[in-house]
């Protein structure tokens, strides 16, 4: 008999990757395709979504040749993605209306800024779960069809379809027979009824968005129809909202579980299972996902917009280091911080204080800075996020976290690993598995197709690759907090509302 | 004698005008200075810049001198990054093997462990990232010694009746892992411990580290004292897989 694997789909920030899983959870290929960012305007963050489906179809060959295994070994395909990236394109032609408008970009400020002062503001909230933010793709919506000429009009027709990435890509995977999202990526609209789990009258009434050009929102495991292109005749079992699929990936299936992915920006998401929790301290209620024909699970979520792009700000806009990881090492030359702090707040803060006109700091300069000086600042920039991400969730959930599940790419980062652990003073965790979001939709699409049989099957996978144990004086650590506070506290207020 | 290579020349004669130029300088400048077709020059280029000789401004588009250039007497790969490039092989290791993980470099005579994975069975274990292994005792250490050119003779250190304190035994043995392509140690560090390594290459074949599984001697090895045979094939296959990603074998 011939093995069999599953493929995922990872469309990141940065790039799109596509890597083989086997049954036990472990990469067996990956490929990967950087695509380009576009930056017209301060604040504006673009992608073309042409670029990035060529990138598909460019990497399913690869992959799979770097496995040795064909079209016919692969059980199921998974795709995850970066979440709120959102693209209008022509139904007929396939061509985007302009580019994907991504996550991190924010030209909807003002657009936010009046829409959450109208009327009925609140209540779309409430059904959404969402606060007001240029981060949800809603908002994203509105702006392209206010600002594009007689988009609307083809929008109401059906002339113009819509969808965050996922959508595009099994929309193009699927020879355009499937306009569909999952309820994970829905659930990032602020257009969805967290509740019903379909689009709300009221709030696409209150953002002015046309029905017909939604996708259908599906359960994250199931089924989306079977690829055309890249890999076709491959069954596409599940989609998933990156961050959700890493939570999948680090097998957090029971409420009470939670796991953070430090990546561009980092993620912690905590299991509350069928219960769906308000949070009281800036997290978001959001789906953790959903198996076909089951009630959903869902998710409180402390989203910070700005980690692993920090030291990517560092490399290529600074050019202090030449690659990523070399930020430990610079870092390293120095035993602290000397007093400067830097709070990345790029595009606003984000979890717990949804602080959209915040702008960021460098406090604390003197003479003695060195290049050291910031590279630790950047890597405890990191750290006190999260921080403040779990003193929120502690106070909203009940519950106090012992331990902290952590994954992505900044988890090669020992130094990095280390200040969490103390800035935390909870040990951190790495499981036998760095690319959660990949594994996760792996997981979920093999489970979708019967590959793997249950959730159990996919726990016994998990296991420590290792740990980090916190080694901080608690009087270091409440006086650093509180610096890093008083930074924090600089960024505020810094962008005017017009007029 | 041989001839000489062409290509290098041409090379070095690139680098040179690239120092000797005001700062930055564009692809047809260094094509007409020295007379090359701009398409062998950009191949070159395009060659150095790989290997961090030549760094290429993203705006403009010209050349300048890499800074890997100037680190050419120290180790030429971030330890940091060394180990964010292996660590999506090294967790494959470890769940195949069931062993514990290592990533070693050669610092000042030891084996620094730049990266370590645990042993997947979930008991309580403590990374050892910064720790030093003696170079001639362990695996990670033979691999390391076997493909470095030069440097100073280890002090042969004895740690059990295993380790090899022979400067001929240990010459013998380096010549063994050179053939093989890995190499083991049974019980010359740690009694009741074995390992297996092998080296991760980057471009033109260089070693820049080692990686390899280490565990009791009755998982690693069979009942003749030598390694399982299906081990020795993981850490090949993730030594590679890192080569791989890190130029080797283009």
């Amino acid at each position: 008999m011939t093995e069999k694997y599953v493929v995922a789909i990872d469309q990141g920030t940065t790039s799109t990757r596509c890597i083989v899983f086997d049954r036990r959870g472990q990469l067996v290929s990956l490929a990967q395709q950087e695509h380009k960012q576009y930056f017209p305007r301060p604040g504006w963050v673009e992608h073309d979504a042409t670029e990035i489906w060529r990138n598909v179809e460019r990497l399913a060959p690869r992959v799979l040749s770097r496995a040795g295994i064909g079209l016919d070994q692969v059980a199921a395909l998974g795709i995850t993605n970066q979440r709120e990236t959102t693209v209008i394109w022509d139904r007929v032609t396939g061509v985007p209306v302009g580019r994907a408008i991504i996550w991190q970009d924010t030209r909807t400020d003002a657009l936010v800024h009046s829409l959450a002062a109208g009327t009925g503001a609140s209540e779309v909230s409430a059904i959404s779960g969402l606060p007001f933010s240029t981060y949800f793709s809603g908002p994203r919506l509105r702006w392209m069809l206010d600002h594009t000429p007689g988009l609307r009009e083809r929008a109401e027709r059906g002339e113009v379809i819509c969808g965050t990435m996922e959508t595009w890509l099994i929309w193009n995977l699927t020879g355009r027979a499937q306009h569909v999202t999952d309820v994970t990526n829905a659930s990032r609209t602020m257009l969805l009824d967290v509740r019903t789990l379909d689009w709300s009258p009221t709030a696409l009434d209150f953002f002015g968005i046309p029905h017909a050009m939604l996708p259908s929102v599906q359960p994250s495991i199931g089924g989306f129809g079977t690829a055309r292109e890249a890999f076709p005749g491959v069954r596409i079992g599940a989609a998933l909202g990156d961050q959700q699929a890493a939570l999948f990936g680090q097998t957090c299936f029971t409420p009470g579980e939670a796991k953070c992915t430090y990546g561009t920006g980092s993620f912690l998401l905590l299991n509350t299972g069928a219960e769906l929790v308000r949070s009281e301290h800036g997290l978001l209620t959001t789906v953790a996902y959903q198996i076909a024909g089951e009630p959903a699970a869902y998710a409180l979520e402390g989203s910070i917009a700005i980690t692993g792009s920090l030291v990517q700000w560092f490399r290529d806009q600074l050019e202090l280091i030449s690659t990523a990881p070399e930020i430990e090492t610079l870092a390293r030359t120095v035993a602290d911080n000397g007093g400067c702090y830097i709070v990345p707040a790029f595009s606003g803060l984000y979890a717990p204080h949804w602080r959209s006109e915040a702008r960021g700091v460098i406090v604390g300069l003197t003479s003695y800075i060195t290049k050291g000086h910031l590279a630790r600042a950047v890597l405890e920039a990191t750290a006190w996020q999260t921080r403040e991400v779990v003193d929120a969730m502690n106070t909203d959930s009940g519950l106090t976290m012992t331990t902290l599940k952590a994954d992505g790419g900044m988890t090669a980062d020992n130094l990095l690993m280390q200040m969490i652990a103390d800035v935390l003073d909870v040990p951190v965790v790495r499981p036998l598995a760095v690319e959660t979001v990949s594994l996760g939709a792996a997981y979920a699409a093999g489970l979708a197709v019967g590959y793997w049989p249950d959730l159990d099957g996919l726990r016994r996978n998990w296991h420590i690759a290792g740990q980090w144990i916190p080694a901080m004086e608690p009087a270091a650590r409440e006086r650093e907090y509180a610096n890093w506070r008083r930074a924090v506290t600089r960024t505020l207020d810094w962008i005017q509302p017009p007029g | 004698m041989p001839g000489t290579v062409q290509a290098i020349e041409r090379a070095a004669a690139i680098l040179r005008t690239l120092a000797g130029g005001p700062g930055r300088l564009g692809l047809s400048e260094i094509a007409r200075t020295l007379d090359l077709a701009k398409g062998t020059t950009h191949g070159i280029l395009r060659t150095l810049q790989l290997v961090g000789f030549v760094e290429q401004d993203r705006v403009s588009g010209q050349y300048q001198l890499g800074g890997a250039l100037l680190h050419l007497g120290s180790s030429y790969l971030d330890i940091n990054e060394l180990r964010s490039r292996s660590i999506n092989w090294a967790d494959p290791l470890a769940a195949r093997s069931g062993e514990a993980v290592r990533i070693g470099t050669c610092l000042s005579g030891q084996v620094l462990v730049v990266h370590h994975v645990f042993r997947p069975d979930d008991t309580f274990q403590t990374l050892d990232v910064g720790a030093l292994l003696p170079l001639h005792a362990t695996a990670l250490g033979k691999v390391l010694l076997a493909y470095r050119a030069g440097g100073p003779v280890p002090d042969l250190e004895p740690f059990t009746r295993l380790t090899l304190t022979d400067p001929r035994a240990l010459t013998g043995a380096l010549e063994a892992v050179r053939d093989a392509g890995w190499a083991y140690e049974v019980e010359e560090f740690l009694l009741g411990q074995a390992a297996v390594a092998a080296p991760i290459r980057s471009y033109g074949g260089l070693v820049v580290g080692a990686i390899g599984i280490s565990g009791p001697v009755d998982r690693i090895c069979d009942s003749r004292y030598r390694p399982r045979p299906a081990l020795v094939t993981y850490v090949r296959d993730a030594a590679r897989a890192i080569s791989r990603d890190l130029g080797a074998g283009r």
